[in-house]
């Protein structure tokens, strides 16, 4: 079933191949009844999915694919996969609603749907290969359509963008092959994470640590960290709305998933001698991203560098180690994904109502279209950890966690990063509430003020309601996702808490 | 009495026993090639297709005892005239690649050399004569007959590159590919004297016994490094490794498209096998010398050709770079060969596989531009602006093979480099991981360029505003077909390849 999941994006994009340019509506029909039926399939899982077992891998198929190498076909999901694999499956169908009257320029929407297709299939394939090939294939999967999805459907200066985020990710992924052979010829001769993580253990600290960097290099360019982060706001800005969305949902999300999957369980010795490195660079990113959002005159560069921010504070959960900073980790990244695609959205919309998303042009956004602005503030509200809301779980347990880190980890280096943290949410307050006070509030500006303002659309309403709904539920109800994933993480930390009482 | 003496030691000659089998391909490509040679004296102008038929028949005909030699019980290995010349799953492998390029080559030349208004018979004939040195030259275990193919697969090169003779370009393509690709072979013979000379046989498995002697008059003297140094620069010409690859943008470019897909697919594979044969037969005991020397070249291939590729607006001149580059990932796996017999095995399967998938991704690659030369009669990169909007076949088509050039998944071209990692990490030294690191770069810069057509087709309007679809001919179509399946296969089953390289290096 799991299979199917991955597989089926795949083949609707091939059977979209074959279909005639010109009949639009069919092209568009079947875009959406692949997604559905994709998403219909995670429904499934969801039902199935035993959740008094969450700690263990579930829907596993392992079959023989590359002998040569030993690589296997080995799929299944835990408690963490699931919710993040359910968030690629709702954020695809969505953009394919959303999309659905306006395609951004130069339209064509058969190959903009089939990226969208190929797409889904990277990323859920991602969160459930257990194989590090398999894993490594699919990552990448995703470079391609991302590339023309902002090179061809993006913005002014979209050719720069695209190709700046292909290099980006490409070096950083040509360093985790590697990471991953090295870790093959050292861990037994298999790429099974399981496996892997079983024998990880033995490996001689120095390798482990040189091993850690390569997929640190992968992982840390793709969430992105600190000083990899450049890639993101270009990517972002000129990327077409649809294209930020899912970077933001659910792309970012397959670096921070690597760590937890794969760099953290499988080298446990390595992620503690790192885990205070990745905390320093997570919190220059919390306060960096805060900086750079208040100097940036772009919505959609805006919500980009908040993304830095917020990803710091996933980064951070992950760095203490602990199974509680790590269950924050993947709240904050489904938050995340709700709540920060939900932004780039609205953005999308404003633009294109507006043809600008230049922060200072804009105003008096709740005059003219009331129900566009407040979905704006609540999202604003979402994104700077309003207590309950979504976003308020991931922000906050990240820097509770960061009070106690996992043993073995220096105590005042992570309390002063707590400190620093939670100065970084006073500015994530200032700079999105500044937003919203620019952009909604007071009167229109002269070059708009006669200009008609059309308020949410169909779609869009279709589109949204989901993801407003998620936020809130989870916000309420944050046991429902800590439930899943608590089990599984206390099997990913296992290795650093075996790791901390043998000491 | 010398006569007397000479018929007595005719006498006791003995004919070598043969394996008719085994020769089989070798005996249908001759005889295809004189078929051709035959065909062409008595076809009027408007039958010449047929030679074209014949030849493309020919080839597939010579794949029938291959593909039974490798389904033939037993262990496949049928060593003649002394183990000089052997078939065994290496050199079925390699044959088979040969004649599967040499018959894609056909094709994409069919309407070319026909509407170029080029001899037609004489091509094809030169094109088989190569091939056949091509075949020879995998199943060679011995340095004459290794010298023999490589210049039966050379010869006809000089020739095919300039065949579109009223070209200036063409004359200095193949004038310059003439001269120093026989300057090769003199530096190559030169060497091989002097193996010959140390070791008293041409035989490689003699010639690597000698050399793994111990003692003073084993094989670490200065005249075996000697040798052995000539020969690999001999073949760094014609693999055209840097700093020894000055001729291929020229030549790429002035030669007629199909001859420069030959020579940068067929040809250099044939550089590579006698290659193969020499390191990893002959002289595998002094990894102490070919080990850093293949690593500088390596080294020097892919930087230095990923780099001049950056700055080219032709793309054939771009695409010749670019196979200076991909030869140096071909080229990493011999560096770290030396390290351990896994670490040798794991090297020949690397470079195996990957000569592979670079012949289906580069003959895919340069049938595009013959498909698209047809309308705009340009080589330049600018010229593809907007390709996707009047030939999206053709645009994706090319996408799918600039992708797989630089390697990205789920394309064939991947898991190329994918086992070039797995060989270098395999080695394990710290020499062998900066050598994995210096090559992981290299695939950064080479997305850059190969990425830089696809941003044309796709990013950029047409120039000239002209949209009339290209009009592909049936045979372009069938390599592009061929060509982009193969690609596309490997990519999401990369065990078949994976297989084929394991079996030729076991």
């Amino acid at each position: 079933m799991l299979t199917v999941a991955v597989l089926l994006p795949i083949v609707g994009a091939v059977i979209l191949a074959v279909i005639p340019k010109g009949r639009e509506e069919v092209l568009k029909a079947w875009a959406l009844l692949v997604t559905l039926a994709t998403a219909a399939v995670g429904v499934y899982l969801l039902v199935a999915f035993d959740y008094a077992k969450s700690g263990q891998l579930q829907f596993t198929v392992n079959t023989e694919w590359i002998p040569v190498i030993n690589s296997r076909y080995h799929i299944g999901i835990d408690g963490i996969s699931l919710p993040l694999l359910i968030l690629s499956m709702v954020i695809t169908v969505l953009c394919v609603i959303y999309s659905w009257d306006h395609f951004p320029e130069p339209h064509n929407p058969k190959a903009f749907l089939i990226l969208m297709l190929l797409l889904e299939t990277g990323m859920n394939g991602t969160f459930a290969a257990e194989d590090l090939i398999l894993f490594f294939v699919f990552f990448e999967l995703v470079l391609l359509p991302m590339y023309f999805m902002i090179g061809v459907w993006g913005g002014p200066n979209r050719q720069y963008a695209a190709i700046k985020f292909f290099l980006y990710t490409l070096f950083g992924s040509a360093l985790m092959i590697l990471a991953f052979l090295a870790l093959y010829f050292k861990g037994g001769e298999t790429f099974d994470i399981p496996l892997l993580i079983a024998q990880g253990g033995t490996i001689g600290h120095s390798t482990q640590v040189l091993i850690f960097a390569g997929l640190f290099m992968g992982f840390a360019i793709k969430v992105p960290m600190f000083p990899f982060h450049t890639w993101l706001p270009d990517a972002h800005t000129e990327a077409p709305t649809v294209g930020s969305v899912i970077l933001a949902a659910v792309l970012l999300k397959l670096g921070t998933y690597g760590f937890i999957r794969i760099a953290i369980p499988i080298l446990p010795d390595a992620a503690m001698t790192w885990a205070p490195w990745i905390g320093l660079l997570a919190v220059i990113g919390i306060i960096y991203g805060a900086l750079g959002c208040l100097a940036q005159k772009d919505m959609k560069r805006l919500i980009a560098f908040s993304s830095v921010a917020h990803m710091g504070f996933v980064m951070l959960g992950i760095a203490t180690l602990t199974s509680f900073g790590i269950n924050a980790a993947v709240f904050g990244m489904v938050a995340h994904g709700l709540i920060t695609g939900m932004l780039f959205f609205i953005a999308g919309s404003v633009q294109e109502r507006f043809n600008t998303r230049e922060i200072s042009r804009l105003g008096g956004l709740l005059l003219q279209a009331p129900r566009l602005g407040w979905v704006l503030g609540f999202c604003v509200f979402a994104s700077l950890g309003l207590p309950g809301l979504a976003g308020f779980w991931g922000e906050f347990p990240a820097i509770l966690a960061s009070y106690q880190p996992a043993q073995g980890l220096q105590l005042w280096v992570f309390r002063t990063y707590m400190v620093v943290a939670s100065i970084g949410t006073v500015f994530a307050a200032g700079y999105l509430l500044w937003m919203l006070q620019r952009v909604a509030f007071g009167t229109a500006k002269t070059e708009f003020e006669k200009s008609h303002i059309h308020d949410i659309h169909i779609p869009e309403y279709i589109a949204w309601t989901p993801l407003l709904l998620g936020i809130v539920a989870l916000g309420i109800f944050p046991s429902l996702l800590f439930h899943v994933t608590d089990k599984a993480v206390t099997v990913v930390t296992s290795g650093v808490t075996q790791l901390a009482s043998a000491r | 009495m010398s006569i007397l003496a000479a018929a007595a030691a005719a006498t006791s000659f003995k004919a070598p026993s043969l394996d008719y089998h085994a020769l089989a391909p070798e005996i249908i490509l001759t005889a295809t090639i004189l078929l051709v040679l035959v065909a062409d004296l008595f076809a009027s102008e408007d039958q010449k297709w047929l030679v074209a038929n014949l030849a493309g028949f020919g080839l597939l005909a010579t794949m029938v005892p291959i593909v039974s030699l490798a389904l033939s019980d037993g262990s496949h290995v049928r060593s003649m005239v002394g183990g000089s010349y052997v078939v065994d799953d290496f050199s079925l492998v390699l044959k088979g690649l040969f004649i599967v390029v040499g018959y894609v080559v056909c094709l994409m030349a069919h309407r070319y050399v026909e509407e170029g208004d080029y001899y037609e018979g004489e091509f094809y004939f030169l094109l088989l004569c190569s091939i056949l040195g091509m075949v020879v030259m995998a199943s060679s275990r011995d340095l004459i007959a290794i010298f023999v193919a490589l210049e039966t697969l050379s010869i006809p090169g000089y020739i095919l590159a300039g065949w579109r003779k009223r070209d200036l370009k063409s004359n200095e393509a193949s004038l310059k590919y003439y001269l120093l690709g026989v300057m090769a072979s003199a530096v190559m013979l030169y060497g091989m004297s002097l193996i010959f000379g140390f070791t008293g046989s041409t035989l490689l498995t003699d010639i690597g016994a000698a050399i793994n002697a111990p003692g003073p008059n084993g094989g670490h003297q200065a005249v075996v490094t000697m040798g052995i140094l000539f020969i690999i620069v001999g073949f760094a010409f014609k693999v055209s490794a840097v700093p020894f690859h000055a001729w291929a943008p020229d030549t790429y470019e002035g030669a007629p498209t199909p001859v420069t897909a030959f020579l940068s697919v067929a040809s250099k594979t044939g550089g590579f096998v006698a290659l193969f044969e020499l390191v990893y037969i002959g002289f595998f005991g002094r990894s102490d010398v070919w080990g850093p020397l293949f690593g500088v070249l390596a080294v020097l291939s892919m930087t230095v050709g990923n780099l001049i590729a950056l700055r080219q607006t032709n793309i054939v001149r771009m695409l010749a770079y670019s196979s200076i580059a991909q030869a140096g990932f071909i080229l990493v796996p011999f560096a770290v060969a030396g390290t351990s017999p896994s670490a040798a095995q794991s090297a020949l399967t690397a470079s195996i596989v990957y000569l592979l998938v670079y012949a289906a991704m580069n003959l895919g690659a340069f049938s595009v531009v013959i498909a698209v030369a047809r309308k705009t009669r340009s080589g330049e990169i600018s010229s593809y602006g907007g390709l996707f909007e009047y030939a999206p076949g053709l645009a994706v088509l090319m996408t799918i093979f600039m992708f797989s050039l630089a390697g990205i998944p789920p394309l064939a071209g991947a898991w190329a480099k994918i086992f070039v990692f797995r060989a270098v990490l395999d080695a394990g030294t710290g020499w062998a991981v900066a050598l994995g690191v210096a090559a992981a770069v290299n695939s950064v810069i080479g997305l850059f360029y190969y990425s830089s057509v696809a941003r044309q087709m796709w990013m950029t309007p047409v120039p000239d505003g002209d949209r009339t679809p290209v009009a592909v001919p049936a045979p372009l179509v069938a390599a592009l077909g061929i060509t982009v399946s193969v690609v596309l296969a490997i990519g999401v089953y990369p065990q078949a390849f994976a297989r084929l390289g394991e079996l030729a290096s076991g």
